[in-house]
């Protein structure tokens, strides 16, 4: 039951992209058309999936103020907590590249749908931070990490999806011209913050 | 295309080719650093940066605190990529400047710790998140890669500076309506509350730093006619 409701809460109360902005580069570069919105949106959710509970085990069992002590006596007064970024983001980027070439050996299908969506993944904001929220929320176990990574990552997934089906809507639209394009888009999904700020509180 | 010609007669050897020859401040050096504040704004043209952008922005204080940050970052890491860029391999060139990049942020956090606690616990998990910001990246690939230190430099203050005036502009129109305040002091004078005005609390709320980037866009494009899509 715990599970399910970090789920909830990591979908729609805390989404990647109406509460905290995460990923709002490629979310709005990658949006004009649905098509490719779902290709970024599944290959966010993937990489979200993994690399949330291996940042977690690397946080907890190298990182962390005493996380060492499994090593020996000596180990147990380390902290490591400040190498975190340039771990997690290591861990990001080489995840990223392991996965390319896993889905390219054994899904080729998928891959040619995910195509450069993969790599540009590594730069993508709400990946990192979805390993930072991680960290700063003290998770109790791997479970609830896994659980969070993948929430947050079907959370960005529905927001370009939504994204991207109202704009190619909007195109034939009558749009004061200097708001086409990213203008109204930006206010767009200013509107859908204002959606997603109704189920706040909401708990299961 | 000036400069260009210019490398090719000198002998291609040294790394700072064409700095020596122009001048320090000349007429392409200085656009570097004035065009991104208007005709090319990383936020509201390029469309970079926005990620850890709009979250810092209910106050002026944290929101400059974040621009100088962001701009120590990017022209620190346009310089160091710009000096290295004929020793990269491209193919791993990305995890290169990923690590450059947070081994920065690594520093300009400790910074922020030691000496503005307050500010970086308010920033909390966007500091590191300059690693990822787009700005960063943007500019080693597209500027930093091909030019040299000096241009960087100037190309990393001009990205930054533009990036950091959106952000002040937002964070002021922010903290101004919707908490009457600017820097942390009141601003609105106790008589307009008294005839009945009130703060709005929504413009508190993120959704509203998205809609103030979207007014923003709007003015900034209908005063720029060139700038409107198609």
């Amino acid at each position: 039951m715990e599970l399910v409701n970090l789920f909830v809460k990591s979908v729609f109360i805390e989404n990647m992209i109406f509460a905290y902005f995460l990923g709002m580069c490629s979310y709005l570069a990658v949006s004009k058309t649905v098509k490719t919105a779902v290709g970024l949106g599944v290959a966010v959710i993937f990489v979200l999936a993994i690399t949330v509970p291996l940042n977690y085990l690397i946080d907890n069992y190298l990182l962390k103020a005493g996380a060492l002590s499994w090593m020996g006596e000596q180990y147990a007064s380390l902290d490591l907590s400040f190498l975190s970024y340039i771990l997690f983001i290591a861990v990001i980027a080489s995840m990223v590249q392991l996965v390319e070439m896993v889905v390219e050996k054994f899904a080729p299908a998928l891959y040619g749908a995910l195509g450069i969506f993969l790599p540009l993944i590594a730069v993508n904001c709400a990946i990192l931070g979805g390993s930072l929220f991680m960290q700063q929320k003290d998770f109790s176990g791997i479970s609830e990490a896994s659980v969070y990574g993948f929430g947050s990552g079907v959370g960005w997934f529905i927001a370009i999806l939504a994204i991207a089906s109202i704009r190619e809507k909007i195109s034939y639209s009558n749009i004061p011209a200097p708001l086409k394009g990213l203008g109204i888009t930006f206010i767009l999904t200013g509107l859908m913050a204002i959606a997603f700020m109704s189920f706040m509180g909401i708990k299961l | 295309m000036a400069t260009q010609k210019q490398k090719k007669q000198e002998k291609p050897i040294v790394l700072f080719v064409n700095e020596e020859k122009e001048p320090l401040f000349s007429k392409k050096n200085r656009s570097l650093v004035t065009d991104p504040l208007n005709d090319n704004n990383p936020i509201t043209v390029q469309v970079l940066g926005i990620c850890s952008a709009l979250a810092i922005t209910v106050q002026l204080k944290p929101a400059l605190v974040m621009a100088i940050a962001v701009m120590a970052v990017v022209v620190a890491s346009n310089v160091i990529v710009s000096l290295i860029r004929n020793f990269i391999p491209n193919r791993i060139r990305i995890i290169v400047q990923l690590v450059i990049v947070a081994g920065l942020v690594v520093l300009v956090d400790l910074v922020l710790k030691a000496f503005a606690y307050d500010v970086s616990k308010q920033l909390s998990v966007f500091v590191g998140l300059i690693i990822t910001n787009c700005i960063v990246m943007g500019r080693l690939e597209a500027f930093a890669l091909a030019n040299g230190p000096w241009k960087s430099f100037l190309d990393g203050i001009g990205n930054a500076a533009g990036y950091g005036a959106i952000l002040v502009i937002v964070a002021f129109f922010r903290e101004l309506l919707g908490s009457g305040k600017l820097f942390g002091f009141h601003v609105v004078p106790q008589a307009f509350y008294d005839m009945g005005y009130m703060n709005n609390g929504l413009m508190l709320l993120s959704p509203m730093a998205l809609i103030t980037v979207g007014l923003l866009i709007w003015v900034q494009r209908s005063r720029n006619r060139k700038l409107i899509e198609k």
